[in-house]
């Protein structure tokens, strides 16, 4: 069965989140600041009555901080256990893959990247970096 | 199918009742003790009484037969001819239970299942009415029967005047004949005799219907929630400014020119409009944590019972708010808790005599609101915790090592009785003891954010203490400002606020060493700067006055300095999400009126940061009043002598006298070396010298040729020589101080004289 993947953007990563952990997509507002908190937790977000954690994928990626004034997006993802605001540079078109195309990440991977990626799929031109939702929206491990 | 008018009827046939039976069993337990109001009795039997007939009326003969035989015997109370018995009350509790069952059947079922499984129970009743009925006939001293209760219920009389067991196929036939009237289901009567001979058979098969029904309860007491008339007619008002508030903007909409101060009228009123409506409907779902406590009465009664021991309980607090989510989920450990306690920790009436103590036991649950979080403490004053037979017991099932168990401090080793699979009891009774329950206790608990602490004393009791956040819980806050950001400060920490300004504030803090502090009333009260403590940038308009907001934490005052202060206001307390849970200095967040988010404050947690009181500090009873101050001061109230001295660049110290021997003085060319460190000849031994301007911190450099001064000190048996700069003067004190946590070598500080002076730690300075 085709599966829906929701695409971002981060830096020149292009990356995908199932739909249906994704519970919706907003313009970046303004987050109040949390003092002292784990570095990738940029700030917390009324959703309309409910607050939510944003989560700043870059940081959470190990990537290099936005720069000052550039656009974002907040994806709100909801799983099981989790209810996050993860913030991205830009949010790309809801697309359908081919189970078949989907391979899992190579061994040789690094970083702060290798507990989040579920594996790739290859598309033509590019490699969309499916996150695993429940991942990257937990308390990552060193910063608990 | 039922019609919809009746299925309304059962449903509030289910929802009343379920009330009345809570009434119902309170009234019952007070009816045992002898401290009932004298219209108790009506009270319960006009709620099983209503029952009877509403349940005749919609066709569940079951629940009427069995609320028959329960009004029976309630009105042979009544009307005086028996008295309550520990055996009647245990029936009648019974009785609620059962009805309670058969309610909760219609209510998932929509039928209350055979007669015959609650014939026996009906028999019991009758028969407990009888029992004492016949005992009265053959006793002339009681009186006889009075005439006008057999008549009263015909159906009862006809059971019970043949007397119960002998004539079994009598009182089966007979009330076959009453309850003709109301359709019975066919077949009953002649299942009659058997139930009646054989009564355990029928309750053994209604038991395992209970726990599927348990859930099903629990969906029906969700499903409705009471209300205070009073808050609804609010909300109804404000629904109806809200309808003419809309009203307005709809006109204005379509009108052509829109004056710009109308929409923000209009914005105004909607907004505040709205504001409360909010918060009315949060309200709503806040219930009193009595709702969960009235069934308590009733398990501690059945399980000291069970376990042949006395236990008074008392409940402090009931009318706590917490949200009903929480409320739910906190009601099955709790439950188990109450039941330990009483299991494990509440000894028999031999034992607690043995003790000393007074033979009944003594449970005490108490809920209040603090810092934010709802506290729920469990304290029985039975036998404790045998810290050594836990840990030999975890050491027996391995949970820990030998080396472990001997390195536990008393408060670990305390918590290992959340480990699975730990249980104390000498014996698995019924009750507990089979190492499972603790540990979900507080699985359960975590699970709603919460925490669990135990502390115990041998031989003195055992509290259990549970702290759960206020999830929705509203709570009136100060708001504050801190470094460009917002904070709310529950009000319960919030002690007073005092501002500084101009000249005070410019002299007002003053420093115990680099500590800052305040003098409230003669007192110091160690100050935290909120914008550091917390990182933030500095405000951008520097402001010459200080806000000082004096918070209590753990028994503990302390002053927190923010930018500034602003409104108190109601807030709705969101908890933070796990990627936060490491901040203990916030309780929470919460989303102001203009739709930000701000974070709450932890009185404790900001305190357990800046260090005033310690990490593992957590509220202690009465009896740890105090313990702090008694470090600061071994003889806190006891005037003692100080020793008022001053270092070069530290002019106002003090140490205690009683142990200075003599006040020395050494030419700077007798210091020699000894072992390494500077020590003089003195008395024919030689005595350590120890600078204490290298402790306490102030300038080393004295005029290298000028004599020391020194005390000389006892320490252990031997001589101690302290080097200081200048020796002031003697003075009388009681030497109870500020502690302030973070200066090494200080016991704390005291005003002395009307001036700050820093009170000198020796033996934690010889022994650094």
């Amino acid at each position: 069965m085709p599966k829906q993947l929701c695409t971002f953007y981060i830096a020149d990563l292009f990356l995908g989140l199932d739909v249906l952990a994704v519970q919706e997509v907003l313009r970046a507002s303004e987050l109040a600041r949390v003092p002292l908190a784990p570095r990738h937790v940029e700030g917390l977000l009324n959703l309309r009555g409910q607050i939510v954690t944003a989560i700043d994928l870059r940081r959470r990626l190990g990537l290099a901080p936005r720069e000052t004034g550039a656009e974002s997006m907040f994806m709100i993802v909801r799983t099981d256990n989790a209810f996050v605001a993860l913030i991205v540079d830009r949010v790309g078109d809801v697309i359908e893959v081919d189970p078949g195309s989907f391979e899992e990440p190579p061994d040789t991977l690094r970083g702060a990247i290798r507990g989040l990626l579920s594996g790739v799929h290859k598309l033509p031109g590019s490699l969309l970096h499916i996150l695993d939702a429940d991942q990257t929206a937990a308390v990552p491990a060193h910063a608990a | 199918m039922k019609s919809d008018l009746q299925q309304q009827f059962i449903r509030d046939m289910v929802a009343e009742t379920d009330e009345g039976l809570d009434r119902y069993d309170t009234a019952i337990l007070r009816l045992e003790k002898g401290d009932a109001p004298p219209d108790t009795l009506n009270e319960i039997f006009r709620v099983v009484h209503t029952l009877k007939g509403t349940a005749g009326c919609l066709g569940f003969h079951s629940i009427e037969k069995l609320a028959h035989a329960g009004e029976s015997l309630m009105d042979a109370l009544r009307t005086g001819t028996l008295g309550m018995t520990p055996d009647i009350a245990s029936g009648l509790l019974k009785l609620s239970e059962s009805l309670r069952r058969l309610l909760r059947r219609v209510d998932t079922n929509g039928n209350d299942g055979p007669a015959a499984e609650i014939e026996a129970q009906a028999g019991q009743l009758l028969a407990m009415r009888d029992e004492s009925a016949a005992t009265d006939q053959a006793g002339p001293v009681a009186g006889g029967v009075d005439p006008g209760d057999s008549a009263f219920d015909v159906a009862g009389a006809g059971v019970s005047a043949p007397g119960y067991g002998a004539t079994a196929p009598d009182a089966s036939t007979q009330p076959a004949v009453a309850w003709g009237l109301f359709d019975d289901a066919p077949g009953a009567p002649a299942e009659a005799p058997a139930a009646l001979v054989s009564a355990p058979a029928p309750v053994a098969k209604a038991v395992p219907a209970t726990p599927a029904a348990d859930a099903s309860t629990a969906a029906a007491n969700n499903s409705t929630v009471r209300v205070d008339v009073a808050l609804l007619d609010r909300l109804m008002n404000l629904v109806g400014e809200l309808v003419l508030s809309r009203n307005q903007l709809t006109q204005i909409a379509q009108s052509r020119t829109v004056r710009p101060e109308s929409v923000l009228e209009i914005s105004q009123r909607i907004n505040l409009v709205t504001a409360e409506l909010q918060e009315g409907v949060m309200k709503t779902r806040m219930q009193p944590i009595g709702n969960v406590w009235a069934k308590f009465p009733r398990v501690v009664r059945e399980v000291a019972r069970e376990l042949g021991k006395e236990v008074r309980l008392d409940l402090v607090g009931s009318n706590t708010e917490l949200d009903r989510t929480i409320l739910e989920s906190i009601r099955d450990p709790l439950t188990h808790i109450v039941r330990n306690s009483i299991d494990h920790g509440i000894e028999s009436p031999a034992r607690r005599a043995e003790a000393g103590k007074p033979p009944e036991g003594h449970l005490i649950m108490r809920a209040f609101h603090e810092g934010g979080q709802v506290n729920i403490e469990i304290v029985d004053d039975g036998a404790g915790i045998d810290l050594a037979r836990v840990k030999q017991k975890a050491l027996n099932r391995g949970l820990i090592t030998a080396e472990e168990g001997a390195r536990l401090s008393d408060r670990d080793a305390t918590a290992l009785i959340f480990l699975p699979g730990l249980s104390t009891a000498e014996k698995i009774t019924r009750v507990s003891g089979r190492g499972v329950g603790m540990d979900v206790v507080k699985t359960n608990i975590e699970k709603i954010g919460g925490s669990v602490d135990v502390q115990s004393t041998l031989g003195r009791g055992t509290s259990i203490k549970i702290k759960i956040p206020l999830t929705l819980a509203i709570v009136p806050a100060l708001i504050v400002h801190a470094g460009g950001e917002r904070f709310a400060i529950p009000q319960v920490s919030l002690v007073e606020l005092v501002r500084l300004e101009g000249e005070s504030a410019a002299r007002g803090i003053e420093r115990v060493y680099d500590t800052p502090v305040f003098r409230l009333r003669g007192n110091l009260l160690p100050l935290v700067f909120l914008q550091k403590e917390l990182a933030l940038p500095p405000a951008a308009e520097p402001d010459s006055a200080f806000n000082i907001v004096v918070l209590q934490a753990d028994r503990r005052s302390f002053g927190l300095v923010v930018d500034a202060i602003s409104d108190t206001e109601e807030i709705v307390v969101k908890p933070l999400d796990l990627h936060l849970k490491g901040l203990p200095m916030f309780a929470g967040a919460t989303i102001m009126g203009d739709g930000r988010p701000a974070l709450i404050l932890d009185a404790l947690g900001v305190a357990q940061h800046a260090k005033i009181v310690g990490d593992g500090q957590e509220h202690r009873g009465a009896e740890g009043l105090g313990r702090a101050a008694d470090s600061a001061g071994q003889a806190e109230g006891k005037r003692t002598q100080w020793l008022l001295f001053s270092l070069p660049g530290r002019d106002r110290l003090a140490l205690p006298l009683d142990q200075a021997a003599r006040l020395e003085e050494f030419p700077a060319g007798s210091i020699e070396r000894s072992g390494g460190r500077e020590a003089v000849q003195y008395r024919g031994q030689i005595m350590p010298l120890v600078r204490l301007s290298q402790h306490v911190g102030g300038t080393t450099d004295q005029g290298a040729s000028e004599p020391l001064r020194v005390i000389v000190y006892h320490d252990q048996g031997r001589s101690v020589g302290l080097v200081v700069g200048q020796i002031h003067d003697i003075v009388e004190h009681d030497g109870a101080g500020q502690k302030n946590g973070r200066a090494p070598g200080l016991l704390g500080s005291a005003v002395i004289g009307g001036r700050i002076t820093d009170l000198i730690d020796v033996p934690a300075i010889l022994h650094a």
